[in-house]
């Protein structure tokens, strides 16, 4: 990410503390992760230490330390979605893709999450794939959807 | 655009509005919530733009994207006004024939209409559909009346009068009785009266205060704040004004989750144009009343909900609660006297302020006025978002809005109130549901996720689900919450893997009114709930996974086994296909078998077995039964062949 784009971001704050979040939500969406330059960037402008902005970086779960891969996988496991099977199909995309909630795997291809809800809970169980919704999914089922990602 | 300087001017400027505003003319309205929206409700909207152009109906026809309608299972939903005909599972193919039968020819398109399962009889109006009928929609009904987009649409349907009132007619004072008369207790989950935190609020000297919308809405399987959010963010801003006038305050805050990407942009335009109008800023209507409104998006912790967290995530810490007293109304944001209201106990303040208290209070229950909105999901027919009044029976809400449960199951409990909450048994599906009664029976009202379970949902998975969420989302601070937790989802775990021990259940007890009674907020207060309270009265399926090593429900993994009945198994090599580990044995005209060491019990054998067969089964609690020898199992071919 290069010091231009992360200093538009950043002026577009009041230069205090309390924005630290939501600048740091924004570099997060634009590049998909926190690199270190980044951070040391927000940082040095905010004038807020390293250490605090690490502990906002692992603190809260919309924040990524480490790049992510080219698909991104979330696989919702609210209630309405575990009480109609979630886990199996959670299950399932783990085997497929080889990697746990929260990894990326190492051709860079897919990064896996789990959402607590995405508030969709009549299509349940819900996987989204790159911002693609799949609803009323099935072990069986999100296979077919993987296999359809490049 | 009018810069709005007076009462009067906002009250011309309304009567303008409407008398430029056909209510004859045909309007085409199309649910973009965002369930419609993962049903592509998208490609339906580009559909109706073409199709109106492509027909010559451009100057004819309104279209209006609307907030969401609430019948989440059907959607897309599409309503043509001014008849009200309600279009359900709408795809972006119907659209040319909507437009030349019903916008044009005024006649309906009867398969897109809802049938009723039982009856088979069609409904042609919203109104006439059992899942709409059997509410009492106040607040949400606005959302299928306007464009979030557009203040003007607010405006026409009476916006921003309450705050005219409020400002020009009643003191703070006045304002905060109003709503205490009202007795509007917090939708977001407790319950606390909102007049008595405004006073406490108002009362505390500061030169500084600030009012805040907590649209942090984390509890899994709830969405009732975000659909108001997009669907009418004006009137969530309404209430906040009201509120800040009420309190003494000119600066607010919405805290919004940043899962909400549609409600952050819907807030955002809302906020642009209130100011452009002169309903937010300095002088607000010609008023001595100034304020302005940020917005926060939250990035993704539970804990944040909670008003002391949400307000160190405000200043930009990490969102660990502290403890109460003192309370935000007296040390808030930065240490200045702060009010925070859930999204929908805003919403409420425009109407208690037009209509006054007494129709407020003229719906509900002694202790808990006014309508709820409830998300209602998981085991149901209807899945949607249903507004009632306070004190209809649960059974009512499930069956009569919901339809009840799909496939002919059997209900087995109701949970409420998320992870602080809840799961009723069939038992106590007749009591109201208020504030006050769900506590008797162990449960809360929380912020309104209903989620129903049936004959398929295992009571130890439920609980064990719910520790594990809150394991993610406990901060860490207090050891009471991050061990307490941690220690019975272990326990929980090891019931769930069939190595649950005698006394097990008392060690969850003991650990649960600990993690209660010491935690430093509500979140680890109200941990234990779904613990103790599906030992209470599922204490049965418990035991059966302790003792007998059995889930009745069929649903942990390590208790459960697979099972081809060989009486039924027509060899269609459907499961054989499909079996991700190639567990299953068989041919063509072979009886198929599994392999119980190779099989991983993902359920797609299960799952793909035809309904007509029936053949794969789920074992617990007993040994599976020998494989039929080899040349038993070529009988089926032979059958086959005669």
């Amino acid at each position: 990410m290069d010091k231009d784009k992360i200093d538009k971001i950043i002026e577009k704050y009041p230069s205090d503390p309390s924005s630290l979040i939501q600048i740091l939500l924004e570099i997060q969406s634009e590049n998909h992760w926190l690199p270190k330059e980044a951070i040391e960037r927000v940082s040095e402008k905010l004038q807020v230490p390293l250490n605090r902005i690490q502990h906002i970086a692992t603190f809260y779960k919309a924040f990524s330390l480490v790049p992510k891969g080219r698909h991104e996988i979330h696989v919702c496991v609210g209630t309405a979605c575990h009480v109609r099977g979630a886990q199996r199909v959670l299950d399932r995309v783990q085997d497929l893709t080889g990697i746990s909630p929260g990894e990326t795997d190492l051709d860079m291809k897919f990064s896996l999450e789990t959402v607590n809800c995405l508030g969709c809970c009549a299509l349940g169980p819900v996987m989204v794939v790159d911002g693609e919704y799949h609803g009323k999914m099935a072990p069986a089922k999100s296979e077919e959807v993987l296999k359809a990602v490049e | 655009m009018p810069k709005l300087n007076s009462a009067a001017e906002l009250e011309k400027f309304r009567k303008d509005l409407l008398s430029k505003r056909d209510p004859n003319k045909p309007c085409i309205t199309l649910c973009s919530g965002t369930a419609c929206h993962a049903t592509h409700s998208e490609k339906v909207a580009a559909a109706i733009e073409q199709e109106i152009e492509k027909q010559g109906l451009t100057a004819e026809v309104d279209f209006r994207r609307t907030g969401c309608h609430g019948f989440c299972e059907k959607g897309p939903i599409v309503v043509i006004y001014p008849e009200e005909i309600c279009y359900l599972q709408v795809t972006a193919e119907d659209i040319p024939e909507i437009t030349s039968q019903t916008l044009k020819e005024k006649k309906v398109v009867d398969r897109l209409l809802y049938v009723d399962p039982t009856t088979g009889e069609k409904a042609t109006l919203e109104s006439d559909i059992p899942f709409y009928k059997n509410q009492e929609r106040i607040i949400l009904s606005f959302n299928t009346r306007i464009d979030p987009k557009s203040i003007e649409d607010y405006l026409a349907i009476g916006g921003y009068q309450a705050l005219a009132k409020a400002l020009f007619e009643m003191t703070p004072e006045q304002v905060i009785g109003e709503v205490k008369a009202a007795n509007l207790r917090g939708r977001g989950g407790a319950g606390f009266p909102a007049g008595i935190k405004w006073e406490a609020a108002r009362k505390t000297q500061g030169e500084l205060k600030y009012v805040i919308v907590n649209c942090d809405e984390g509890d899994p399987g709830a969405y009732m704040d975000r659909s108001l959010m997009e669907g009418n963010p004006h009137s969530v801003l309404e209430g906040l004004m009201i509120g800040a006038y009420a309190i003494g305050s000119r600066e607010g805050y919405v805290y919004i989750r940043q899962e909400y990407p549609l409600a952050v942009e819907n807030l955002t335009i809302a906020l642009t144009q209130a100011e452009e109008y002169g309903l937010l800023g300095d002088k607000i209507l010609g008023s001595g009343f100034n304020f302005k409104v940020k917005v926060h998006r939250g990035a993704g912790a539970f804990v944040c909900g909670e008003e002391t967290s949400l307000l160190r995530s405000l200043e930009g810490k990490p969102g660990e609660p502290r403890a109460r007293p003192p309370y935000p109304a007296v040390k808030g944001l930065w240490e200045k006297p702060t009010n925070i209201n859930n999204v929908e106990t805003w919403a409420n303040v425009p109407l208690i302020i037009n209509k006054g208290s007494a129709a407020f209070t003229s719906i509900g229950t002694d202790g808990s006025k006014g309508t709820k909105i409830f998300s209602l999901v998981g085991k149901v027919n209807n899945t949607g978002l249903v507004e009632v009044p306070m004190g209809v029976t649960l059974r009512d809400i499930i069956y009569k809005i919901g339809g009840g449960i799909p496939g002919g199951k059997r209900f087995k409990a109701v949970q409420t109130g998320g992870p602080s909450g809840g799961c009723i048994p069939e038992q106590y599906l007749d009591i109201k549901v208020d504030f006050d009664e769900l506590k008797k029976v162990g449960a809360i009202m929380g912020s309104g996720g209903m989620i129903v379970m049936d004959e398929d949902t295992c009571m130890v998975d439920v609980a064990r689900y719910f520790l594990n969420f809150l394991t993610g989302e406990s901060c860490g601070k207090c050891s009471p919450c991050r061990e307490g937790i941690r220690q019975m989802l272990k326990i929980l775990t090891k019931i769930s893997e069939g190595k649950g021990r005698e006394g097990d259940i008392e060690l969850l007890e003991e650990l649960g009114e600990t993690t209660r009674d010491a935690s430093l907020c509500a979140l680890g207060g109200t941990a234990p709930n779904p613990v103790l309270n599906t030992i209470r009265y599922f204490r049965d399926e418990y035991e059966a996974h302790i003792k007998e090593k059995r889930c009745p429900a069929y649903v942990c993994k390590d208790l459960i086994s697979y099972y081809i009945d060989p009486e039924k198994c027509q060899a269609c090599l459907s499961c054989l296909r499909k079996c991700p580990s190639e567990a299953i044995a068989g041919g063509k005209n072979q009886i198929h078998v599994i392999d119980q060491d190779k099989c991983i019990k993902c359920g797609t054998c299960f799952e793909v077995c035809p309904s007509r067969f029936r053949a794969v089964k789920k074992i617990s609690g007993e040994p599976v039964p020998p494989p039929i020898p080899e040349e038993a199992r070529i009988i089926v071919r032979e059958r086959k062949k005669k």
